[in-house]
């Protein structure tokens, strides 16, 4: 089985890591951390201009420059309203359409508000945007996502920085058998194992930020996790063998010396 | 002296002179070749449009960029 660069919408990926560009400690190990993953595509946040400090991020032009592509989200939003005007301001910012939508529910556990995740969407697709929702591993609500005309849908393995890796994998993969577009894990991934179960259970790609910006060693998570995608990935293709409860020899049975009485 | 009138700017008052158009703000904030997004009472302002949207007073505006983010 061949494998082709994830494809969303019109945007081929050259890696199946999509990660997030906060939380890191400066500048400098933003970018070995988002050099050392492999990703092309990174998350970023729409904000108010500080009025004091003059003058754009510093992060934008090098990710810009880097070639990298922007997937605007709407982070802290949890209103229909200020996802979709997050998104329009992201699209005249960045003049892409590609936005990863989250509307959350409730600030405690970040959980997202599918109900009105769906308007959101609905309304976006509709103004053409590229909509990326992130929700929760509801496979009905997943599948109304896709039925909307999102490119993709983006379960939650577990809460948002809880690092809990995937909780339901079994929702994870009806998700995956269910629908046709690009199922990426979003959110709750801890370590590099996590990353490659996601992979492992047929999502086309992971996108994270807490695990790689919150590890000991960012660069290092970051190297881990690319390694993992890809490792789960291969796995994937290559066809696992089936569980058993009971043994099955690798060496031949006939010739043993010695007898077993 | 121009006349001034009162603005909101990322929920800050601010006061432009009046007649000012959304790039004469920008201008005003030192920002107007900065990668910003303006959003005027709700609505966004175009880029090509900053120049000849003019505000008026009492006029709330929304001046955003990209930041890092997850």
């Amino acid at each position: 089985m061949t494998d082709g660069p994830l494809k969303i919408g019109d945007v081929e990926l050259g890696s199946r890591l999509i990660v997030g560009t906060g939380k890191y400690k400066d500048l400098d190990q933003t970018r070995s951390a988002l050099e050392a993953s492999g990703s092309s595509m990174v998350t970023v946040a729409v904000r108010r201009l500080d009025l004091e400090a003059k003058g754009g991020d510093s992060l934008i032009g090098y990710l810009k420059d880097k070639g990298y592509t922007l997937l605007p989200n709407t982070a802290g939003c949890y209103n229909v309203d200020d996802a979709v005007r997050t998104c329009r301001l992201a699209r005249e910012l960045g003049m892409s359409g590609l936005v990863k939508v989250e509307v959350l529910g409730d600030d405690k556990t970040l959980f997202p508000d599918v109900v009105q995740t769906l308007e959101a969407a609905r309304i976006l697709v509709d103004e053409g945007f590229t909509v990326l929702p992130y929700t929760t591993d509801d496979p009905i609500t997943a599948k109304k996502l896709e039925d909307i005309g999102c490119a993709a849908v983006m379960p939650l393995a577990a809460p948002i920085g809880s690092g809990l890796g995937i909780r339901n994998p079994y929702n994870i993969e009806i998700i995956r058998e269910a629908i046709s577009v690009p199922v990426i894990v979003d959110a709750g991934v801890g370590t590099a194992s996590d990353a490659a179960e996601a992979m492992e259970l047929g999502c086309d790609g992971v996108l994270m930020n807490t695990a790689i910006a919150g590890a000991d060693e960012p660069v290092r998570m970051a190297r881990a996790m690319k390694l993992a995608v890809e490792a789960g990935r291969e796995a994937y293709l290559a066809g696992r063998i089936p569980r058993r409860l009971y043994a099955t020899a690798s060496s031949p049975l006939q010739g043993v010396i010695g007898s077993r009485q | 002296m121009t006349p001034a009138m009162r603005v909101e700017v990322n929920g800050e008052a601010q006061e432009i002179p009046d007649g000012a158009t959304v790039a004469d703000l920008l201008a005003h904030l030192g920002v107007s070749d900065g990668p910003v997004a303006v959003e005027r009472n709700a609505i966004i302002v175009p880029r090509a449009q900053h120049g000849s949207t003019e505000l008026a007073e009492g006029d709330s505006l929304e001046v955003v960029q990209f930041v890092g983010g997850g």
